[in-house]
């Protein structure tokens, strides 16, 4: 139609198609409230063994835990399904670890075993996702519940209610340690991140995902193969919550049973859909799904930084959720596309009559 | 369902036997859910003794009179093939808001209608997410139930106690029917009654009505049912409204029985309601299912929980791993009844 005549419009509308743009311009307008409130919101130091100090670096921190299981999350929505269990899986992850390390002595070498174990426990629960997905056929959402209620259950059942603490030096380092002045855990998220893009834009396996997520039967008669497919995303993603559960216990070294991980389903769903993958599934986007996580991360600190009662937050971000949902709907796309429409018209008629 | 003629002759011995099992395969569900019932109180009788008694087994239906009504809810809209995943939620935020109203001053009986009414508009915000919106039923319920666990927990984070002489806590109260020895008494709680005529209610507008074959026939295909001229959108408004209404009212009994309410009240019910739902014989997919098959499940589920305080040896962090199992296990089981029928 009047596409050409509109250039300005064409290139928002272009900016307005990358949906992660405006998660940046969210967490710039976060930065910029932050640095309102206090001009020296944004500044670097150097700490006293030369790693960054300040608050970008703290909100780096916060977010590892968040880009990891958005990552895995972005994953399993891109083939229609959800994860439900990711927040149950990164508790049942601390500890199993937490306990292990309690009686282990503080060596590099437990520490990696612990990180083994995790790994192994993790994929696991990812694994028994898989299979009622894939074979059995249950819909995601019901085994993952399962899960996601059963492992907080797990995780107490692991701990005897208790909220297990342990000391070892080289676990903690993961969260707590620094590389090249940037914190461990936020460079481990970004390298995970990076590779799980690598390995399925780089490869035909993110477009099948995407073909199971438009139409699986399709996706059947199109020779991919559906079932190996769905298992190894939901063991990826259980993998991935895995070691987001290490980062967020190693910090403090203690798993709390009933917190740790606690509605970070909630986080994850919104990083991905912030970060323009829909939920119906067939399409995803990585990068965006690290920048949802980074707003989320960037949100979490702004809300107590700004000393606002952070137990509003997740009310604040279920409107959200339900706002995109809305955006991403049918209905609601048409309107928007009948009003452009209206809007175009008059300057059709224009054209015609020049 | 088994809306077909009996089969001919029951004379023709075996086989008509299994034809008629055959035909009845969807019971099957359900009937298994009776048997366990059945079996897990003749095991706790043998094993633990004092559970084939009066006291016990009211107590059994005033613990789990909260569960029935999610349960009835829930059967509704799985059977439309959908599913509410924010029942717990709106539980939590109903009855936090609720005791917060009365204990504020306001009259409680008006405080109780609100509380249903906080159901109802959950309900219907996720019913016009579904039905205009087109979102998925478990991400529209999922974003309530974080929002109902959000607004409870900007409400208040510690547990709200109702005054010891409002009102509400006669809806708690027992009503002894039958006197009998010592503490063995036959007791109900309006709680009880409450749920009865929420079941009596739902049997008859399931079995009874239009709306009820319309809910049956959006869950066996909804094409078909809109082809068929079925008032579908409505219907489907409908389910979520009852099943978020109906958690309200459970926010109401739960709450009278309790005394007190918090915004970590009813976390993994909503697990509790779909295995209660599930094991009754609903399927998860849609279109089969009984009311009454909901409430054996629900007191399944109770049972399961006396018989693990009985036996002290399992920890009760343990409850819902087995619900998850149990849910499991009868899911598997559904498919492959379906598997077999389809053959």
């Amino acid at each position: 139609m009047s596409a050409n005549a509109h250039r300005p419009a064409e290139a928002l509308k272009g900016l307005v198609r990358r949906q992660y743009f405006w998660g940046i311009v969210a967490i710039a307008l976060l930065l910029l409230v932050n640095l309102i409130k206090d001009p020296g919101y944004l500044a670097f130091s150097i700490g006293s063994s030369g790693n960054l100090v300040g608050n970008v670096i703290d909100i780096l921190r916060a977010a590892a835990p968040i880009i990891l299981i958005a990552v895995g999350m972005c994953l399993v929505v891109a083939t229609g399904g959800i994860d439900l269990s990711v927040g149950s899986v990164m508790v049942v992850a601390g500890a199993v670890s937490m306990e292990f390390l309690s009686g282990a002595p503080d060596t590099v070498g437990s520490g990696l075993a612990a990180i083994g174990l995790v790994i192994a426990v993790s994929a696991a629960l990812g694994a028994v996702n898989g299979v009622l997905v894939s074979v059995v056929g249950l819909q995601p959402f019901i085994s993952t519940l399962v899960i996601m209620l059963a492992g907080r259950g797990l995780a107490k059942v692991i701990t005897g209610g208790q909220n297990t603490a342990a000391t070892n030096e080289s676990f903690r380092w993961i969260a707590n340690g620094y590389v090249l002045g940037l914190p461990v855990v936020f460079l481990l998220a970004l390298l995970l991140a990076l590779a799980m893009g690598f390995l399925v834009r780089r490869s035909a396996l993110g477009l099948m995902l995407e073909a199971i997520g438009m139409d699986a039967k399709a996706a059947r008669l199109a020779g991919v193969n559906r079932r190996a497919l769905l298992f190894t995303v939901y063991i990826l993603g259980g993998v991935l919550a895995g070691f987001a559960g290490v980062f967020a216990t190693a910090s403090v070294m203690t798993v709390d049973v009933s917190r740790t991980g606690y509605q970070l389903e909630l986080d994850a769903i919104l990083a991905v859909v912030i970060g323009g993958t829909s939920l119906a599934g067939g399409k995803f986007n990585i990068t965006g799904a690290v920048v949802g996580a980074i707003l989320i991360a960037t949100l979490d600190k702004t809300v107590v930084f700004l000393g606002v009662s952070s137990s509003a937050t997740p009310a604040f971000k279920a409107v959200v959720i339900v706002v995109l949902c809305l955006l991403q709907s049918e209905r609601v796309r048409r309107a928007f596309r009948q009003r452009r429409a209206a809007t175009a018209r008059p300057a059709e008629r224009e054209a015609v009559a020049a | 369902m088994s809306t077909l003629t009996a089969p001919p002759s029951e004379a023709r011995g075996a086989r008509a036997l299994a034809k008629r099992l055959s035909l009845h395969l969807d019971t099957l569900p359900t009937a298994a859910a009776v048997t366990i019932f059945i079996g897990m109180i003749v095991y706790g009788e043998a094993a633990y003794g004092r559970i084939v008694q009066f006291n016990t087994l009211s107590n059994l239906l005033i613990n789990n009179a909260h569960l029935i009504i999610l349960a009835v809810g829930l059967t509704f809209v799985i059977l439309t093939g959908g599913i509410d995943l924010s029942v717990g939620a709106v539980i939590a935020f109903s009855s936090v808001a609720g005791v917060m109203l009365m204990n504020a001053g306001w009259d409680p009986w008006l405080a109780m209608g609100l509380m249903v009414l906080i159901g109802t508009a959950f309900g219907a915000a996720s019913g016009v997410l579904i039905q205009y919106f087109h979102v998925q039923p478990f991400i529209a319920t999922l974003a309530m139930m974080f929002l109902g666990r959000g607004l409870a927990s900007i409400l208040s984070t510690v547990p709200e106690r109702l005054a010891d002489d409002s009102p509400v806590r006669e809806l708690g109260t027992q009503i002894k029917l039958y006197d009998g020895p010592k503490v063995n008494d036959v007791a109900i709680t309006p709680g009880v009654i409450i749920a009865a005529v929420v079941v009596a209610a739902a049997f008859f507008v399931l079995h009874r009505t239009r709306t009820g074959r319309t809910v049956y026939a959006i869950g066996g295909s909804e094409q078909s049912a809109a082809l068929m001229g079925l008032p579908v959108p409505a219907t489907k408004m409908w389910v979520y409204i009852i099943s978020g209404t109906l958690a309200g009212l459970a926010a109401v009994v739960y709450t009278a029985r309790l005394g007190s309410a918090q915004n970590i009240t009813g976390i993994g019910w909503e697990l509790d309601a779909i295995a209660a739902t599930v094991i009754g014989g609903t399927l998860l997919t849609g279109g089969a299912g009984f009311v009454l098959g909901s409430v054996v499940g629900a007191l399944v589920l109770g049972l399961m929980n006396v018989l693990i305080t009985r036996d002290g040896g399992i920890p009760p962090e343990a409850t819902t791993i087995i619900t998850g199992g149990i849910l499991l296990v009868f899911v598997l089981l559904q498919r492959a009844v379906l598997a077999r029928r389809r053959e």
